[in-house]
């Protein structure tokens, strides 16, 4: 774990007492909420990656959908001169005109298939407001008696996200501390390769939502069709960090059989392209090819994108930390809550790669009775058993705990999301940084309907789950950039690859070192550097390969056309020069060129040209 | 004149018959082009000729540098031998014109300019050694000539005409593209000079002086036509007329006296029936610009014309003949070219009336 990366450990190391809500509530960018453009997507994806972990620890192939919905439209309605006239807003399927102080609702509504027709009367006045839908767009009419006025769209910045999953759900009694309680959950501390790492995320974006909008979030749950399903609607008190249930109750429907929906309302901005909740999802199911993602934006267009694989990852393993992966501040909590009673057993049981030997030889080379109470060594203890255990040399954590897309999966997803001529993926045997094992697996994509004209596109992923964000500071781009990709018959702009390519790169791991708590970017290890750079290379090689046979492809049937070319013509001057029959020539012509080893393809015995030739050449032009 | 046609287009029904036997029996067909470039081109100290090497070429249909040649060799080899079946010429600009077309849906031209099928052309001759004139493609005539001679011609028509050379007035008799037919019927002039300007020549034939040094005077503009390298050749061993060159100052004058001489690299197969290895050269020399003081009128060479002067005075015609080696060294040192032309600085009729009678008369000639 990288030392800017520590903050969210010691907070809560520092903050449990005081309140992890309350200091997330006054430091939000720490966890990706900055802005509202990426607070809606990290809403997304906190939900997304829950659904994706759930479904995948209960062994269910995950089905989710996932919407944004705009909860109030307003309208300004504007004079000639571009002065304001007034208001129209549609909350929540209330319609209200407000001029001046003075508001009212509508005389009469009509709604009809692609349209929506309001009446008003305010004073003497009549007023009509028209929302016509054509193709993807709509278009606004605004009449004041007799006179239309113009009327514009005030972008929405307010957004209610749902996600639904077909996963085990939640028991009822956990509901409200798994989504109304910061840190908890059995992802903290980590352990196991999985998408989320610190029981934060959902209860973030909880948070976020009750920040913004002051809105409850709404949670549906239901373990099994003959169950009920629960819903609660909650708030978290933030300065004790606990959930509260403002209401709570069982319905009969809401959810199939199983699952949960997540429904918050937050300010957020609706972004397009690169940083959009819709490439979010397509860069999750390149990664998780196995998840059927339904997905309904804003204004009410549904896509689906169908799984390509009928069959969930290999499930990942839990492993005890290695002892060269923890932080001295980790070591020292682990301390205090380890239910060992010597520091040998705390050692042995709760790290891997540690024997009883190993752990009474470690405390004696650090100093420390192997039997004395871990939760009473002091700091400098722990500073000294800490110095002892980075220079100890351990045996290398377990390598098989890791459960990587693997390569056939991964270069369906690809095929899935890109229509590409030529797609190779690699898959690295499993590395170590740092105690922590790691895997690296990269795809390449190349032609087909990729567009040319624009810098390749680059696809970050830990642990299956998509980053978009702080790429520049990211392991995936730095190992891209390490590469000269010319070599590879791959045009560049900068350091960057230029044209119809895709990259991705992921990396699968117990623990990610993110470059921050927002989880964004991957710190560039020199291990991880590495590994990502054999994999970028073999794949580049083979891209090459292919390319240049699908240069000398090309060649070759230039070649073959451009005798075709010639032989009707070289036919039919040997037919006059010979007296000969011109289709008996070309018959014979054309027999050699299909068996096609008569070719000669070197400029062999090409005819001298020097100087001299092209001198007397003009010498000779008269003569 | 028959007799020749059969047996030339007996050659290239022949030379094409090989060709498609080739393609019947599977093999790649191929021509057999002699190289001509100067590293198989070899110069005769007893003949002063040149001559081509033994060293040629397979030029193969199915290679892709080749085709392109070898279907430019086939069409021209195609366009001779219907010219020699229906007994008619064409001229380089019409057979180029004759085989000039657009492969149908392509965008592949034949030929795209007359340089290209020009070599063809040259190929060909080489390839079955008939000559392009009685291959019955000609150059565009070019050149004037004067001077106490009657020859006879043939008229339109075939009819035979008498042609008095001294009797041309102002143009001059134009030469032939073909001179083979010829007969020289009263020849009293005593030698002939060739030069490369025809304004020169023009000065000259105003100022008579074909008649007051009773000579034979001849232009073209730069090289010589094989035309006139024939006709030079023919007045030298028939009419046994020593042969004077008069070119610029600069090496690519003097390769215009060596064409003449001894044979140009790229007709080097050709040389017997136009090079005059009797031909002498009379200026402008080195000696001419210092005596007739026309260093004022020296134009400044360019790299190009430098390079020249290295590459022509290695060649092996001019290699060891030492006048000659004096002349490149003090051409270099002039570091420009001086041109006939500028002899009119010095008078109008200067050159006639002056540089010629001293020069002939002091046999001031290079060799």
């Amino acid at each position: 774990m990288a030392d800017k990366g520590k903050t969210a450990e010691e907070l809560a190391g520092k903050m449990r007492d005081i309140s992890i809500a309350e200091f997330f509530e006054k430091n939000r960018h720490l966890l990706g909420f900055d802005n509202p453009a990426k607070a809606l997507l990290m809403v997304v994806k906190e939900a997304v990656d829950n659904s994706l972990d759930a479904a995948e620890d209960a062994r269910i192939l995950p089905e989710i959908k996932v919407g944004v919905r705009v909860p109030r439209e307003v309208f300004r309605v504007l004079l000639e001169d571009g002065t304001e006239f007034g208001r129209v807003t549609i909350e929540n399927g209330n319609t209200v005109l407000t001029v001046g102080e003075e508001k009212t609702k509508p005389t009469e509504v009509k709604e009809r298939d692609r349209e929506r027709v309001f009446l008003f009367t305010l004073g003497e006045t009549n007023y009509k407001f028209k929302i016509h839908r054509k193709e993807k767009e709509e278009v606004y009419e605004f009449v004041r008696g007799r006179t239309e006025l113009k009327v514009s769209k005030i972008p929405a910045d307010r957004f209610i996200v749902y996600v639904e999953d077909n996963g085990p759900g939640i028991v009822k009694e956990n509901i409200p501390k798994v989504f109304g309680k910061l840190l908890y959950g059995s992802k903290f501390a980590g352990g196991k390769q999985g998408r989320g790492q610190q029981g934060i995320g959902i209860s973030a974006a909880l948070l976020y939502a009750q920040l913004t909008t002051g809105k409850p979030a709404r949670i549906w749950s239901r373990i099994s069709e003959k169950k009920p399903v629960y819903y609660y609607e909650l708030r978290i008190d933030t300065t004790k960090n606990e959930p509260i249930i403002l209401e709570e109750k069982a319905l009969k429907e809401g959810i199939k059989e199983h699952g949960i929906r997540v429904e918050l309302e937050i300010e957020g901005k609706y972004m397009q392209r690169f940083h959009s909740v819709e490439e979010y999802l397509k860069q999750t199911v390149v990664v998780n090819p196995f998840a059927k993602i339904t997905y309904t934006d804003p204004e009410g267009n549904t896509t689906v994108i169908d799984r390509v694989v009928n069959e969930l990852p290999a499930q990942s393993k839990s492993i005890k930390p290695h002892p060269h992966g923890v932080e001295m501040g980790m070591l020292e909590r682990m301390s205090k809550l380890t239910i060992s009673r010597t520091t040998s057993g705390f050692l042995t049981n709760d790290f891997c790669r540690v024997g009883p030997q190993t752990a009474e030889q470690v405390c004696k080379l650090a100093g420390i009775k192997p039997s004395s109470n871990p939760h009473e060594l002091d700091h400098e203890k722990i500073e000294r058993l800490w110095r002892t255990i980075k220079g100890f040399n351990f045996m290398k954590p377990p390598l098989d705990c890791l459960s990587p897309i693997t390569e056939e999966k991964f270069s369906a997803g690809m095929k899935k999301m890109y229509k590409a001529e030529f797609i190779e993926t690699v898959s690295r045997p499993t590395a170590v940084y740092r105690g922590s094992p790691f895997q690296i697996e990269v795809a390449i994509a190349y032609g087909g309907e990729l567009p040319t004209n624009e810098p390749a596109k680059i696809l970050r992923f830990a642990n299956r789950v998509p980053l978009l964000y702080q790429a520049g500071s990211c392991a995936t781009i730095k190992s891209i950039q390490k590469i000269d990709w010319r070599h590879y018959a791959i045009d560049t702009q900068g350091s960057m690859p230029f044209g119809p390519v895709v990259i991705a790169v992921h990396m699968a791991s117990v623990w990610i070192p993110y470059v921050s708590e927002a989880k964004e970017a991957i710190d560039p290890y020199p291990e991880i550097i590495k590994e990502m750079r054999l994999a970028l290379q073999e794949a580049a090689r083979k891209l090459q390969r292919f390319l240049s046979g699908r240069r000398r492809a090309q060649e070759k049937k230039e070649r073959q056309s451009l005798f075709e070319k010639y032989i009707p013509e070289a036919a039919e001057a040997l037919a006059k020069l010979s007296d000969g029959d011109t289709a008996n020539i070309k018959a014979c012509l054309e027999k050699m060129l299909k068996k096609g080893n008569i070719i000669i393809e070197t400029e062999e015995a090409k005819e001298e040209e020097n100087k001299e030739e092209i001198e007397t050449e003009a010498v000779d032009k008269d003569g | 004149m028959a007799e020749k046609n059969t047996e030339s287009k007996k050659k290239l029904v022949d030379f094409g018959k090989g060709l498609v036997k080739q393609a019947e029996k599977g093999e790649n067909p191929a021509m057999d082009v002699p190289i001509r470039t100067l590293s198989n081109v070899n110069y005769s100290q007893k003949t002063g000729m040149l001559s081509l090497g033994t060293k040629s070429s397979k030029r193969f249909f199915f290679n892709v540098a080749h085709v392109r040649k070898f279907v430019q060799t086939a069409e021209v080899a195609a366009l001779a031998k219907e010219l020699l079946t229906v007994d008619k010429s064409l001229s380089l600009r019409q057979a180029f014109y004759a085989i000039r077309r657009t492969i149908a849906g392509t965008n592949i031209d034949i030929v795209d300019d007359q340089v290209e099928s020009n070599k063809a052309l040259e190929d060909l001759e080489l390839i079955t050694d008939i000559s392009r004139e009685q291959l019955h493609i000609n150059a565009n005539k070019l050149g004037s000539i004067a001077g106490n001679v009657i020859i006879k011609d043939r008229g339109i028509g075939g009819k035979e005409i008498l042609i008095d050379w001294s009797k041309q007035g102002s143009g001059g008799w134009s030469i032939p593209s073909r001179v083979e037919h010829l007969e020289f019927k009263k020849v009293d002039a005593k030698f002939v000079i060739y030069m490369e300007k025809a304004a020169m020549w023009e000065r000259l034939n105003e100022d008579e002086i074909w008649d007051k040094l009773n000579c034979i005077i001849i232009s073209s503009q730069g090289q010589a036509t094989r035309g006139i390298r024939r006709l030079l050749q023919r007045l030298s061993t028939e009419e046994k007329l020593p042969i004077y060159i008069l070119t610029d100052f600069d090496p690519w004058g003097f390769y215009i006296y060596s064409v003449i001489k001894t044979g140009s690299i790229s007709l080097a197969h050709a040389s017997e029936r136009l090079a005059v290895p009797s031909a002498r050269f009379l200026g402008l020399t080195a000696d001419d610009i210092e005596k007739y003081a026309l260093k004022k009128h020296i134009i400044r060479f360019k790299d190009v014309d430098l390079k020249r002067i290295d590459e022509i005075s290695k060649y092996a015609w001019f290699k060891d003949k030492k006048e000659w080696q004096k002349q490149f060294e003090l051409m270099k040192q002039m570091k420009g070219k001086v041109e006939l032309d500028a002899l009119i600085s010095r008078g109008i009729s200067f050159v006639s009336e002056k540089y010629l009678p001293e020069k002939l008369k002091s046999k001031d000639f290079l060799d």
